[in-house]
């Protein structure tokens, strides 16, 4: 479906995640972030750089997996990310949840 | 002579060999395959075996009786691969070099990799069923308990057969009903990811069957360590979530040769051409099964349509003709339920789990993504199909390597 947000037209999925990632850009995601509470920092946009980089990369994440990274430890991803991070943090940079096969 | 090893002779790579054995002889070429165990598992069968359906003898059989006379098994530790000179040291110290090499360690569970997980409780009230080992002391377990919380949990993705752990809980639901102690258990399904079910078209399916079987989900629950003294495991956010028996599925990384070898990623999995199954970094190397870092299910039969890809690949790759990028990340799977019903699913990359017909669209006579008594004897038959065709590389008639897109629902 449609979204307008940051004054460009996206395509998201039911649950409001990107569906194209080549649609996002840094606008798109602070309009995001401020949907789910955030006000992002250089430090946030640090781990959305890396989330991104490793999506690229078809590389699924965890929050075990992004705690090894050398770019955030988990309780400070935890701090940037309140609320489920993995998932709010994957919906700020416009790549998919991490998702199983069902 | 040419010589091409296998490294692991459990599903995947026992099906390579038969495969390869049917096109690769002396005296151009020499199979060999290694592996240290003497016993080959039927991991599915891990998921019955702590409700007392199946007993060991039905998902132990000799590894040996699966290879081909005329490849070579090689029952050593596989010390190190050395990849840049072509050869692969044994634990005694033996070099065997190779032209070709297919890396099929697998995966295993690493519950080290949690703090407490492998604590005071373990295998008393904290269990594991993805090794034989642990399911059998769980069955030994639940043959006496009374009730209490159970909770099944998931540490991390990726998994091996990422629905096990949804299917040991439905399973659960059953074994107590039939206990007549259901009353007496609260089950509470743990994930990291966002819920029991995360695609929307098998999440629209299927959602009503834990309101049904009474499964309470706590979902985005990064595990941080289990606390033996308080019997709870607690994430990173400080949740917590108390047990009397906890199910764990750990950690699954790859096999520790992978690291010694410097050839896997952080969790030992060795990065791999999703189409194509050639290893990113050494041209002769190929990796299929649960080995690989692709983005396919870990699950028997993502390795048996990889099998039937990569053994014409490596037949492209001996003739010095391109590769085929053919592996679609196919994968079919039946889903246990409880009560004596199953589900299937078919899928790959691209496509999530929808409903429909398989195998013949519009036909069936299994129904895909829905709930019925035939899949279940499906999945029941399946323990066959495995021993008697899936690991001598039989082609199952009727069910292609590439999903195919007709009779089903998208």
């Amino acid at each position: 479906m449609n979204k307008i947000i940051a004054d460009s037209t996206i395509q998201v999925n039911e649950e409001g995640y990107l569906t194209d990632f080549s649609q996002w850009n840094q606008a798109i995601g602070t309009a995001l972030s401020t949907e789910a509470n955030i006000v992002m920092t250089p430090r946030h946009w640090e781990v959305i750089d890396y989330l991104q980089a490793e999506f690229k990369k078809d590389i699924p994440l965890s929050i075990r997996k992004i705690g090894k990274s050398n770019v955030v430890d988990i309780k400070e991803f935890y701090a940037l990310f309140p609320v489920a991070p993995l998932k709010t943090a994957s919906k700020i940079a416009g790549i998919p949840k991490p998702a199983s096969c069902i | 002579m040419k010589r091409l090893v296998i490294l692991g002779a459990g599903t995947a790579g026992t099906m390579m060999a038969n495969h390869l054995n049917h096109h690769l002889h002396a005296p151009d070429w020499e199979i060999d395959i290694i592996d240290e165990r003497k016993t080959h598992y039927y991991q599915p069968g891990y998921l019955f075996l702590p409700f007392d359906i199946y007993e060991p003898d039905d998902i132990i059989k000799p590894i040996q009786d699966f290879i081909p006379k005329h490849v070579n098994l090689i029952q050593e530790k596989i010390n190190r691969v050395f990849p840049k000179d072509n050869y692969v040291e044994l634990g005694n110290g033996l070099k065997i070099p190779y032209d070709v090499l297919i890396i099929a360690t697998g995966a295993k569970i690493a519950p080290e990799e949690v703090p407490g997980m492998q604590g005071s409780g373990w295998q008393k009230d904290v269990f594991d069923f993805y090794t034989f080992e642990g399911a059998l002391a769980l069955r030994d377990k639940l043959r006496d308990w009374t009730g209490g919380k159970l909770v099944v949990h998931i540490t991390e993705m990726p998994i091996k057969c990422p629905v096990a752990p949804l299917e040991f809980a439905f399973l659960a639901d059953s074994y107590f009903k039939n206990k007549h102690i259901r009353d007496q258990v609260e089950i509470t399904f743990v994930t990291p990811l966002s819920g029991a079910f995360t695609k929307p078209k098998a999440t629209a399916a299927l959602q009503h069957l834990l309101d049904e079987k009474n499964i309470h989900i706590e979902s985005d629950f990064a595990i941080e360590q289990v606390d033996n003294d308080r019997k709870v495991i607690v994430d990173y956010g400080g949740r917590e979530v108390p047990y009397d028996l906890l199910v764990t599925v750990p950690t699954n990384k790859g096999d520790e040769v992978m690291a010694r070898s410097e050839m896997g990623d952080d969790l030992n999995f060795v990065p791999t051409n999703k189409a194509t199954l050639q290893s990113l970094v050494y041209d002769n190397i190929f990796a299929l099964g649960d080995a690989t870092n692709i983005a396919a299910s870990k699950a028997g039969s993502v390795a048996h349509f990889e099998a039937e890809i990569l053994t014409n690949n490596i037949l492209h790759f001996i003739h010095g003709e391109p590769l085929r990028a053919e592996f679609d990340g196919h994968a079919n799977c039946f889903i246990e339920t409880g009560g004596g019903k199953a589900l299937l699913i078919d899928f790959n990359y691209s496509h999530e789990p929808v409903e429909g017909e398989f195998p013949f669209p519009g036909v069936g006579p299994l129904r895909l993504l829905k709930e019925s008594r035939v899949n279940h004897m499906g999945k029941l038959a399946f323990r066959w199909i495995y021993w008697n065709m899936l690991l001598k590389g039989t082609h199952i008639p009727f069910v292609s390597a590439k999903m195919q897109e007709a009779g089903k629902h998208f």
